[in-house]
Protein backbone atom coordinates (compact mmCIF):
# COMPACT_ATOMS: atom_id res chain seq x y z
CA UNK A 1 0.00 0.00 0.00
CA UNK A 2 2.60 2.20 0.81
CA UNK A 3 4.56 1.59 -2.19
CA UNK A 4 1.28 2.78 -4.54
CA UNK A 5 1.75 5.79 -2.85
CA UNK A 6 5.22 6.10 -3.06
CA UNK A 7 4.40 5.59 -6.90
CA UNK A 8 2.48 8.13 -6.99
CA UNK A 9 4.21 10.75 -5.24
CA UNK A 10 7.06 10.41 -7.47
CA UNK A 11 5.29 10.46 -10.45
CA UNK A 12 3.16 13.91 -9.10
CA UNK A 13 5.69 15.83 -7.67
CA UNK A 14 8.43 14.89 -10.21
CA UNK A 15 6.76 16.16 -13.37
CA UNK A 16 5.54 19.23 -11.57
CA UNK A 17 9.26 20.41 -12.72
CA UNK A 18 9.56 18.97 -16.11
CA UNK A 19 5.99 20.15 -17.27
CA UNK A 20 6.63 23.26 -16.04
CA UNK A 21 10.32 23.54 -18.13
CA UNK A 22 8.72 22.50 -21.49
CA UNK A 23 5.81 25.13 -21.24
CA UNK A 24 8.93 27.81 -20.63
CA UNK A 25 10.42 26.50 -23.36
CA UNK A 26 7.72 26.14 -26.36
CA UNK A 27 6.70 29.47 -25.03
CA UNK A 28 10.00 31.23 -25.69
CA UNK A 29 10.28 28.89 -28.36
CA UNK A 30 7.22 29.99 -30.55
CA UNK A 31 7.97 33.72 -29.28
CA UNK A 32 11.26 33.34 -31.02
CA UNK A 33 9.45 31.75 -34.37
CA UNK A 34 7.33 34.62 -34.01
CA UNK A 35 9.96 37.47 -33.97
CA UNK A 36 12.06 35.92 -36.99
CA UNK A 37 10.11 33.01 -39.04
CA UNK A 38 12.46 31.97 -41.23
CA UNK A 39 14.78 30.28 -38.30
CA UNK A 40 11.55 28.43 -37.17
CA UNK A 41 13.14 25.16 -38.27
CA UNK A 42 16.31 25.99 -36.36
CA UNK A 43 14.38 26.86 -33.43
CA UNK A 44 12.02 23.96 -33.77
CA UNK A 45 15.13 21.40 -33.49
CA UNK A 46 16.71 23.01 -30.87
CA UNK A 47 13.19 23.49 -29.05
CA UNK A 48 12.54 19.55 -29.47
CA UNK A 49 15.91 18.45 -27.98
CA UNK A 50 15.44 21.07 -25.14
CA UNK A 51 12.30 19.49 -24.37
CA UNK A 52 13.50 16.30 -24.96
CA UNK A 53 16.23 17.04 -21.81
CA UNK A 54 13.32 18.80 -19.79
CA UNK A 55 11.34 15.54 -20.49
CA UNK A 56 14.58 13.19 -19.36
CA UNK A 57 14.08 14.12 -15.72
CA UNK A 58 10.07 13.26 -15.98
CA UNK A 59 11.93 9.83 -17.12
CA UNK A 60 14.14 9.54 -14.05
CA UNK A 61 10.88 10.26 -11.92
CA UNK A 62 9.10 7.24 -14.09
CA UNK A 63 11.95 4.80 -13.62
CA UNK A 64 12.02 5.53 -9.99
CA UNK A 65 8.46 4.78 -10.06
CA UNK A 66 8.54 1.85 -12.46
CA UNK A 67 11.72 0.38 -10.21
CA UNK A 68 9.33 1.09 -6.88
CA UNK A 69 6.46 -1.12 -8.49
CA UNK A 70 7.96 -3.59 -10.22
CA UNK A 71 10.74 -4.67 -8.33
CA UNK B 1 6.36 -8.49 -10.10
CA UNK B 2 3.22 -7.57 -11.30
CA UNK B 3 0.10 -9.80 -10.28
CA UNK B 4 -2.09 -8.22 -12.89
CA UNK B 5 -1.51 -10.68 -16.00
CA UNK B 6 0.17 -8.11 -17.64
CA UNK B 7 4.08 -9.40 -18.18
CA UNK B 8 6.32 -6.06 -17.35
CA UNK B 9 9.51 -6.96 -16.46
CA UNK B 10 12.39 -4.16 -15.67
CA UNK B 11 15.11 -6.29 -16.72
CA UNK B 12 16.04 -8.62 -19.55
CA UNK B 13 15.16 -12.07 -19.39
CA UNK B 14 17.75 -14.46 -20.07
CA UNK B 15 16.36 -17.04 -23.29
CA UNK B 16 19.42 -19.21 -23.85
CA UNK B 17 22.88 -20.08 -22.25
CA UNK B 18 26.04 -20.53 -23.30
CA UNK B 19 27.51 -21.81 -20.56
CA UNK B 20 27.42 -19.94 -17.28
CA UNK B 21 26.49 -16.45 -19.94
CA UNK B 22 23.45 -15.85 -20.20
CA UNK B 23 22.14 -14.16 -23.36
CA UNK B 24 18.84 -12.10 -22.62
CA UNK B 25 16.01 -11.25 -25.47
CA UNK B 26 17.72 -7.98 -25.42
CA UNK B 27 20.70 -9.11 -26.50
CA UNK B 28 19.32 -11.35 -29.32
CA UNK B 29 17.33 -8.18 -30.62
CA UNK B 30 20.12 -6.12 -30.19
CA UNK B 31 21.74 -8.75 -32.48
CA UNK B 32 19.23 -8.81 -34.91
CA UNK B 33 19.27 -5.23 -35.73
CA UNK B 34 23.15 -5.50 -36.40
CA UNK B 35 22.56 -8.03 -38.97
CA UNK B 36 19.92 -6.53 -40.26
CA UNK B 37 22.07 -3.24 -40.42
CA UNK B 38 25.21 -5.58 -42.13
CA UNK B 39 23.09 -7.02 -44.81
CA UNK B 40 21.70 -4.05 -45.81
CA UNK B 41 25.29 -1.72 -46.11
CA UNK B 42 26.31 -5.27 -47.83
CA UNK B 43 23.64 -5.23 -50.07
CA UNK B 44 23.95 -1.38 -50.84
CA UNK B 45 27.61 -2.31 -51.71
CA UNK B 46 27.03 -4.60 -54.05
CA UNK B 47 24.25 -2.41 -56.01
CA UNK B 48 26.35 0.67 -55.88
CA UNK B 49 26.54 2.84 -59.36
CA UNK B 50 28.21 5.78 -60.16
CA UNK B 51 25.56 7.67 -61.70
CA UNK B 52 23.87 11.18 -61.76
CA UNK B 53 20.34 9.89 -60.75
CA UNK B 54 20.93 7.05 -58.33
CA UNK B 55 17.25 5.46 -57.69
CA UNK B 56 15.89 2.75 -54.84
CA UNK B 57 18.04 1.57 -52.43
CA UNK B 58 21.10 3.57 -53.43
CA UNK B 59 19.09 6.52 -53.08
CA UNK B 60 17.80 6.05 -49.48
CA UNK B 61 21.02 4.99 -48.57
CA UNK B 62 22.61 7.88 -50.31
CA UNK B 63 20.07 10.32 -48.69
CA UNK B 64 20.35 8.66 -44.97
CA UNK B 65 24.27 9.20 -45.18
CA UNK B 66 24.44 12.98 -46.58
CA UNK B 67 21.53 13.90 -44.10
CA UNK B 68 23.01 12.21 -41.12
CA UNK B 69 26.83 14.07 -42.58
CA UNK B 70 25.10 17.52 -42.82
CA UNK B 71 23.47 17.25 -39.54
CA UNK B 72 26.96 16.54 -37.97
CA UNK B 73 28.84 19.54 -40.19
CA UNK B 74 26.12 21.40 -39.21
CA UNK B 75 27.03 21.51 -35.59
CA UNK B 76 31.16 21.19 -35.94
CA UNK B 77 31.12 23.77 -38.89
CA UNK B 78 34.59 22.17 -40.02
CA UNK B 79 34.80 19.41 -42.75
CA UNK B 80 37.89 17.67 -41.13
CA UNK B 81 36.27 17.43 -37.99
CA UNK B 82 32.59 16.16 -39.20
CA UNK B 83 34.36 13.89 -41.06
CA UNK B 84 36.03 12.38 -37.92
CA UNK B 85 32.90 12.28 -35.81
CA UNK B 86 30.54 11.40 -38.62
CA UNK B 87 31.20 7.81 -38.60
CA UNK B 88 29.98 7.37 -34.59
CA UNK B 89 27.29 9.43 -34.91
CA UNK B 90 25.87 8.09 -37.71
CA UNK B 91 26.20 4.42 -35.92
CA UNK B 92 24.95 5.46 -32.57
CA UNK B 93 21.47 7.13 -34.45
CA UNK B 94 20.93 4.15 -36.97
CA UNK B 95 21.50 2.05 -34.37
CA UNK B 96 19.68 3.41 -31.87
CA UNK B 97 16.82 4.18 -34.18
CA UNK B 98 16.50 1.31 -35.03
CA UNK B 99 16.53 -0.54 -31.67
CA UNK B 100 13.66 1.89 -30.72
CA UNK B 101 11.59 0.76 -34.03
CA UNK B 102 12.18 -2.62 -33.86
CA UNK B 103 10.66 -2.64 -30.20
CA UNK B 104 7.40 -1.65 -31.61
CA UNK B 105 7.16 -4.51 -34.83
CA UNK B 106 4.30 -6.96 -33.92
CA UNK B 107 5.68 -9.54 -32.24
CA UNK B 108 8.13 -8.11 -30.43
CA UNK B 109 7.18 -8.72 -26.81
CA UNK B 110 4.41 -10.99 -27.40
CA UNK B 111 5.87 -13.84 -29.24
CA UNK B 112 6.73 -16.22 -25.49
CA UNK B 113 9.87 -18.52 -25.28
CA UNK B 114 10.46 -20.76 -22.15
CA UNK B 115 12.77 -18.95 -19.36
CA UNK B 116 16.29 -20.57 -19.45
CA UNK B 117 17.67 -21.14 -16.19
CA UNK B 118 21.48 -21.98 -15.34
CA UNK B 119 22.40 -25.64 -15.70
CA UNK B 120 23.48 -25.43 -11.69
CA UNK B 121 20.60 -23.65 -10.92
CA UNK B 122 18.08 -26.62 -12.68
CA UNK B 123 20.01 -29.18 -11.16
CA UNK B 124 20.27 -27.69 -7.52
CA UNK B 125 16.65 -27.09 -7.77
CA UNK B 126 16.38 -30.91 -9.03
CA UNK B 127 18.16 -31.92 -5.96
CA UNK B 128 16.48 -29.91 -3.71
CA UNK B 129 19.77 -28.22 -2.25
CA UNK B 130 18.90 -25.02 -3.55
CA UNK B 131 17.71 -23.47 -0.05
CA UNK B 132 19.54 -20.40 0.17
CA UNK B 133 21.92 -19.22 3.56
CA UNK B 134 20.02 -17.64 6.01
CA UNK B 135 21.05 -15.07 8.36
CA UNK B 136 22.12 -16.04 11.74
CA UNK B 137 20.08 -13.80 13.76
CA UNK B 138 17.29 -15.87 12.75
CA UNK B 139 15.15 -17.01 15.39
CA UNK B 140 14.10 -20.94 15.18
CA UNK B 141 10.09 -20.36 14.41
CA UNK B 142 11.21 -18.31 11.76
CA UNK B 143 13.77 -20.48 10.35
CA UNK B 144 11.24 -23.35 10.01
CA UNK B 145 8.71 -21.40 8.13
CA UNK B 146 11.04 -20.41 5.71
CA UNK B 147 11.97 -23.68 5.46
CA UNK B 148 8.44 -24.86 4.76
CA UNK B 149 7.92 -22.36 1.92
CA UNK B 150 11.34 -23.34 0.63
CA UNK B 151 10.19 -26.70 0.76
CA UNK B 152 6.82 -25.67 -1.03
CA UNK B 153 8.63 -23.58 -3.39
CA UNK B 154 10.60 -26.47 -4.61
CA UNK B 155 7.87 -28.54 -4.44
CA UNK B 156 5.81 -26.47 -7.13
CA UNK B 157 8.86 -25.78 -9.52
CA UNK B 158 9.88 -29.62 -9.11
CA UNK B 159 6.20 -30.79 -10.10
CA UNK B 160 6.31 -28.40 -12.76
CA UNK B 161 9.50 -30.38 -13.97
CA UNK B 162 8.21 -33.49 -14.19
CA UNK B 163 4.93 -32.81 -16.33
CA UNK B 164 7.43 -31.42 -18.74
CA UNK B 165 5.54 -27.48 -18.05
CA UNK B 166 7.64 -24.68 -18.61
CA UNK B 167 8.21 -23.03 -15.51
CA UNK B 168 8.35 -19.03 -16.91
CA UNK B 169 7.26 -17.83 -20.31
CA UNK B 170 9.16 -14.78 -21.55
CA UNK B 171 9.17 -12.86 -24.64
CA UNK B 172 11.89 -14.13 -27.28
CA UNK B 173 12.12 -10.28 -28.60
CA UNK B 174 12.11 -6.82 -26.25
CA UNK B 175 13.47 -3.83 -27.90
CA UNK B 176 17.60 -3.33 -27.31
CA UNK B 177 17.24 -0.31 -25.96
CA UNK B 178 14.53 -1.67 -23.41
CA UNK B 179 17.25 -2.69 -21.32
CA UNK B 180 19.86 -0.63 -19.16
CA UNK B 181 22.59 -2.62 -19.98
CA UNK B 182 22.14 -1.79 -23.79
CA UNK B 183 22.18 1.50 -23.23
CA UNK B 184 24.78 2.04 -20.54
CA UNK B 185 26.92 0.41 -23.13
CA UNK B 186 25.97 3.35 -25.63
CA UNK B 187 26.65 5.73 -22.87
CA UNK B 188 30.19 4.64 -21.78
CA UNK B 189 31.00 4.27 -25.44
CA UNK B 190 29.83 7.97 -26.07
CA UNK B 191 31.32 9.12 -23.13
CA UNK B 192 34.59 7.40 -23.78
CA UNK B 193 35.02 8.55 -27.02
CA UNK B 194 34.13 12.26 -25.94
CA UNK B 195 37.59 12.21 -24.00
CA UNK B 196 39.44 10.63 -26.54
CA UNK B 197 38.65 12.56 -28.86
CA UNK B 198 39.40 15.74 -26.59
CA UNK B 199 42.75 14.29 -26.11
CA UNK B 200 42.88 13.92 -29.79
CA UNK B 201 42.90 17.80 -30.66
CA UNK B 202 44.26 19.23 -27.39
CA UNK B 203 46.66 16.34 -26.31
CA UNK B 204 47.20 16.31 -22.82
CA UNK B 205 46.33 19.84 -22.37
CA UNK B 206 42.96 18.60 -22.37
CA UNK B 207 43.38 16.74 -19.21
CA UNK B 208 44.17 20.02 -17.11
CA UNK B 209 40.17 20.52 -17.51
CA UNK B 210 39.95 17.67 -14.49
CA UNK B 211 43.11 18.02 -12.84
CA UNK B 212 44.16 21.67 -12.09
CA UNK B 213 46.67 22.68 -9.66
CA UNK B 214 47.00 26.40 -10.02
CA UNK B 215 45.02 27.11 -7.79
CA UNK B 216 42.61 25.70 -5.20
CA UNK B 217 39.08 26.70 -6.80
CA UNK B 218 40.19 25.47 -10.09
CA UNK B 219 41.48 21.86 -8.21
CA UNK B 220 37.56 21.97 -7.22
CA UNK B 221 36.02 22.88 -10.47
CA UNK B 222 38.07 20.25 -11.88
CA UNK B 223 36.43 17.55 -9.41
CA UNK B 224 33.20 18.98 -10.73
CA UNK B 225 34.12 18.12 -14.00
CA UNK B 226 35.11 14.44 -13.47
CA UNK B 227 31.49 14.36 -11.32
CA UNK B 228 29.90 15.29 -14.28
CA UNK B 229 31.40 12.93 -16.70
CA UNK B 230 30.35 10.59 -14.90
CA UNK B 231 26.87 11.92 -14.65
CA UNK B 232 26.65 11.85 -17.93
CA UNK B 233 27.10 8.58 -18.61
CA UNK B 234 23.92 7.72 -16.02
CA UNK B 235 22.08 10.85 -18.31
CA UNK B 236 22.52 8.93 -21.12
CA UNK B 237 21.44 5.80 -19.93
CA UNK B 238 18.89 6.45 -18.29
CA UNK B 239 16.88 9.03 -20.63
CA UNK B 240 17.00 6.07 -23.47
CA UNK B 241 16.46 3.61 -21.36
CA UNK B 242 13.33 5.42 -19.50
CA UNK B 243 11.86 6.76 -22.58
CA UNK B 244 11.75 3.87 -24.44
CA UNK B 245 11.11 1.01 -21.33
CA UNK B 246 8.12 3.82 -20.20
CA UNK B 247 6.44 3.64 -24.39
CA UNK B 248 6.66 -0.06 -24.15
CA UNK B 249 5.25 -0.13 -20.14
CA UNK B 250 1.97 2.24 -21.84
CA UNK B 251 1.59 0.16 -24.95
CA UNK B 252 1.03 -2.68 -22.82
CA UNK B 253 -0.65 -0.70 -20.53
CA UNK B 254 -3.01 0.87 -22.95
CA UNK B 255 -3.95 -2.46 -24.90
CA UNK B 256 -4.57 -3.97 -21.81
CA UNK B 257 -7.24 -1.44 -20.86
CA UNK B 258 -8.61 -0.95 -24.60
CA UNK B 259 -7.57 -3.07 -27.30
CA UNK B 260 -7.54 -3.26 -30.84
CA UNK B 261 -6.91 0.22 -31.98
CA UNK B 262 -6.58 1.86 -28.77
CA UNK B 263 -3.00 1.93 -28.67
CA UNK B 264 -2.92 3.34 -32.64
CA UNK B 265 -2.20 6.87 -31.29
CA UNK B 266 0.25 5.67 -28.84
CA UNK B 267 2.35 3.90 -31.24
CA UNK B 268 2.49 7.10 -32.99
CA UNK B 269 3.88 8.50 -30.28
CA UNK B 270 6.22 6.05 -29.57
CA UNK B 271 6.89 6.54 -33.05
CA UNK B 272 8.11 9.83 -32.83
CA UNK B 273 9.54 9.18 -29.33
CA UNK B 274 12.11 6.42 -30.55
CA UNK B 275 13.33 8.96 -33.58
CA UNK B 276 13.73 12.14 -30.84
CA UNK B 277 15.68 9.81 -28.59
CA UNK B 278 17.88 8.24 -30.97
CA UNK B 279 18.41 11.82 -32.42
CA UNK B 280 19.20 13.44 -28.56
CA UNK B 281 21.20 10.88 -28.17
CA UNK B 282 23.60 11.51 -31.60
CA UNK B 283 23.13 15.41 -31.09
CA UNK B 284 24.22 15.04 -27.68
CA UNK B 285 27.08 13.09 -28.38
CA UNK B 286 27.94 15.17 -30.80
CA UNK B 287 27.87 18.56 -29.01
CA UNK B 288 29.94 16.94 -26.20
CA UNK B 289 32.80 15.91 -28.82
CA UNK B 290 32.73 19.40 -30.65
CA UNK B 291 33.01 20.74 -27.13
CA UNK B 292 35.82 18.44 -25.91
CA UNK B 293 37.49 19.25 -29.44
CA UNK B 294 37.06 22.71 -29.09
CA UNK B 295 39.77 23.09 -25.49
CA UNK B 296 38.91 24.94 -22.85
CA UNK B 297 39.99 28.49 -23.01
CA UNK B 298 38.29 28.90 -26.42
CA UNK B 299 34.85 28.37 -25.64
Amino acid sequence: MSDAFAVAFVMGIGSIGPGLGIGLLVSKGLEAIGRNPEAASKIQTNMILGIAFAEAIAIYCLVVALILKFV
Amino acid sequence: MSTTGIHISLSAEPIAHLGDFAITNSMFTSLVVSLLLVAFALVVNRSLKKTEHPSGLQNFAEWLVESLFNLVYGVTGDLKKARLFFPIIATFFIFILLNNWLGLVPGVGTIMTPLSETVEKATQLESGAASPEKPASITQIEEAKLLETDIKAEETVLAKIKTGQPQELVPLFRAGTADLNTTLALGIISVISIQLYGYHFSKLGYFTKFFNFSSPMMFYVGLLELISEVSKVISFAFRLFGNIFAGEVLLVVISSLTGLIGPLPFYGLEIFVGFIQALVFAMLSLVLMNMASLGHEEH
